[in-house]
C-alpha cells in the first residue's frame, strides 16, 4: 500500500491507500474521488483520468510513452507534468505522491 | 423508504449507483444480477484477462467497499423473471417479489447463437461473461489450433490474444471483409494486413456448414468444400439486446428497449439503458442502439440523475475502441451515411485515421493508433462540423487546429 493524496481543484485534499501494483486511476475510483471518470477502465482509451503530477513528484513517476503523449496534447489544459492516472502504477517508493486534479476532464 | 432497483450488474449499474448517491438519491437501491462476481469490466475478457495479464481483482468495475459505502443491497446470482407494472415490482427466480418506485434495466445483450451442426460439442464457445473467459483461456495453450467463426471485434481481439498465446490460428467471416459491420473497406485492409503479418490464417466469403470430433481433435467442414481441424473454436458472431423483459410487461421494444432523451420508456417508473436500450440521437437524428460501454454509462448516468429530478437531455458521442497486439483503434461517432472517405497518414506505418464525411459534415472517424485524432473528432462530430478533405489529409495540419 502506498498513500496517495489527490487534491481537487478547489484545492480540498483527498487520501487514499492504494495497493502497489495497481494505477493511481484504480486508487481514486475505489475510492469514490470525484474528478477523475475513468470512462474506459484503464485502457488508455479515453484520456478521462487526467492529472497532474505535483512538481515533487514528478522526477518519481515513469515517463509517459508515446500514445500517452499524444493523447495528453488534446486533453483539456494539459501541462509539462500531465499524465494518464492510468498508466501510473503504484510502486513501494510512491508512499505519499500527490496528484492534482484538472477542473475538468472534457 | 423508496426504492430504485437495477436490473443487470453492469458499468451502467456501477454509474448509476454511484450518480443516484451523488445526486442526493436516499432511498434504497437494490442491484439484481444474474451472475455471481460483482459487476466487472467485460472488454478486456477477449484482450488483457485473456492473456492472463490482469487479474480477477482489477476485472471488477468498483471493489466490494463502494457498494458498501453506497449502501446497496446486492442481490447477485439473481434473475429477474419478470415485471409486475400495476404493482410496481418485480419477480426473481423462486418466486419472490421486490418492489420499485423507480426501475433501471441495464439486461444488455447476449451472444447470439449459431445453429450448426456440431455446436453442442464440448470445444465450442462463446465469449460474454468471465465464466466463458476462463473457459476460453485454458484452451489458449502454445501450438493448440484456434479457430474463430466471426471477424468482428471478438473475433479478431481473441484470434491476437491467441496468437500471442503460440496457438494457431484460423478465422472464417462469412462477409467479404473483417469488421464488415463496423467499419469501411479501408480500415478492414488494414486489419486484415495485420493480421495476416502476425500469422492469423483468415478466410473471407467463408462459413462453416457442420464441426465434428476428428480424433483427439475436431473438425469444421466449410461452405467452400474444404475442412480447418481445430482444438477449441470460439463463435462470435454478434449478439442481440435483452428485451424480453421489457417486452412481456408491454413496454414498446423495436431492436431495443425504446427510451426517451432521459433513457425512460413508455412507462415513466421504467428506465433502460446500455446496449439494451434504444433512443433518438441528437446528432444523427435517427435512433441508435450502441453496444458501447461510454455509452452504458452515460446514459446511466442520465437515468438516474432524471431519477432525482435532475433532468439532462442525453447527448454524447458515441465511441468504441479496439486493441489487437499493439494496436488501438478508437472510433468516434457512427459511419453509417458517409459518402466521402478520407484517409489521413499512412496505413503502412500502422498509424492513421480515416474519416468519414457527408456532404463534407464529419459523421465519424477510426482512428488507429492516432489518439489526437480521435479526440479532437469526438468534439467536430458533435459540433456537426464541416471540414474539407485536403485539410484532413494534411499533416502539418495539428487535429487541433480542425476545431477552428
Amino acid at each position: 500500500m502506498a498513500l496517495v493524496f489527490y487534491v481537487a481543484f478547489d484545492g480540498s485534499q483527498h487520501e487514499a491507500d492504494v495497493p502497489v501494483g495497481s494505477s493511481v486511476m484504480d486508487g481514486a475510483v475505489n475510492n469514490g474521488i470525484d474528478g477523475i471518470l475513468a470512462e474506459c477502465g484503464g485502457a488508455m482509451s479515453c484520456a478521462t483520468c487526467h492529472v497532474y503530477i505535483d512538481d515533487a513528484w514528478v522526477s518519481k513517476v515513469s515517463a509517459p510513452t508515446e500514445m500517452e503523449q499524444e493523447m495528453l496534447e488534446v486533453v483539456s489544459n494539459p501541462k509539462e507534468n500531465s499524465r494518464l492516472s492510468c498508466q501510473v502504477t503504484i510502486t513501494t517508493e510512491m508512499e505519499g505522491l500527490k496528484v492534482h486534479l484538472p477542473e475538468s476532464q472534457f | 423508504m423508496k426504492s430504485v432497483v437495477i436490473i443487470g450488474a453492469s458499468h451502467a449499474a456501477v454509474d448509476a449507483i454511484s450518480t443516484l448517491r451523488k445526486k442526493g438519491w436516499s432511498g434504497k437501491v437494490v442491484l439484481v444480477g444474474d451472475e455471481v462476481p460483482l459487476p466487472y469490466h467485460r472488454p478486456p475478457l477477449s484482450k488483457a484477462y485473456l492473456q492472463d495479464q490482469i487479474s480477477e481483482e482489477k476485472l471488477l468495475i468498483r471493489n466490494e467497499q463502494f457498494y458498501q459505502d453506497s449502501d446497496v443491497t446486492l442481490m447477485l446470482g439473481r434473475r429477474a423473471e419478470s415485471i409486475n407494472r400495476e404493482t410496481h415490482s418485480i419477480t426473481l427466480d423462486g418466486g419472490e417479489t421486490l418492489a420499485y418506485d423507480k426501475l433501471i434495466l441495464a439486461t444488455g445483450t447476449r451472444t447470439r447463437y449459431f445453429p450448426i451442426k456440431g455446436g453442442d460439442l464440448p470445444s465450442v464457445h462463446y465469449l460474454r461473461t468471465k465464466a466463458d473467459a476462463d473457459r476460453i483461456k485454458t484452451q489458449l495453450v502454445s501450438g493448440k489450433k484456434i479457430l474463430l467463426i466471426g471477424a468482428g471485434y471478438i473475433g479478431l481481439e481473441i484470434a491476437a490474444s491467441a496468437v500471442k498465446s503460440g496457438c494457431e490460428v484460423v478465422v472464417v467471416e462469412l462477409a467479404d471483409r473483417v469488421l464488415a459491420r463496423v467499419t469501411s473497406p479501408e480500415v478492414s485492409s488494414f486489419y486484415q494486413r495485420f493480421h495476416a503479418e502476425q500469422g492469423v490464417d483468415i478466410r473471407l466469403n467463408t462459413g462453416v456448414q457442420s464441426m465434428e470430433v476428428a480424433g483427439a481433435a475436431y473438425r469444421a467442414t466449410l461452405n467452400t468444400g474444404g475442412t480447418v481441424d481445430f482444438d477449441a473454436v470460439v463463435i462470435g458472431i454478434g449478439v442481440v439486446p435483452n428485451v424480453e423483459l421489457a417486452e412481456d410487461a408491454g413496454l414498446s421494444c423495436d431492436n431495443g428497449i425504446l427510451v426517451n432523451e432521459f433513457g425512460a420508456t413508455d412507462d415513466e417508473d421504467i428506465y433502460a439503458v446500455g446496449d439494451c436500450s434504444r433512443y433518438h440521437s441528437l446528432i444523427y437524428d435517427r435512433k441508435i442502439r450502441l453496444e458501447s460501454i461510454p455509452n452504458a454509462s452515460g446514459q446511466a448516468r442520465t437515468a438516474a440523475a432524471a431519477i432525482c429530478a435532475d433532468e439532462i437531455a442525453y447527448n454524447e458521442v458515441p465511441w468504441f475502441w479496439s486493441d489487437q497486439y499493439d494496436i488501438k483503434l478508437q472510433t468516434a461517432g457512427l459511419f453509417e451515411g458517409y459518402d466521402e472517405v478520407v484517409v489521413r497518414g499512412n496505413p503502412s506505418e500502422n498509424k492513421f485515421s480515416v474519416f468519414y464525411l457527408k456532404a463534407g459534415r464529419v459523421l465519424a472517424v477510426d482512428a488507429i493508433n492516432s489518439p489526437m485524432e480521435f479526440m479532437i473528432a469526438k468534439k467536430l462530430i458533435l459540433a456537426k462540423a464541416v471540414l474539407e478533405a485536403y485539410v484532413i489529409r494534411d499533416m502539418s495540419i495539428k487535429p487541433k487546429d480542425f476545431l477552428g
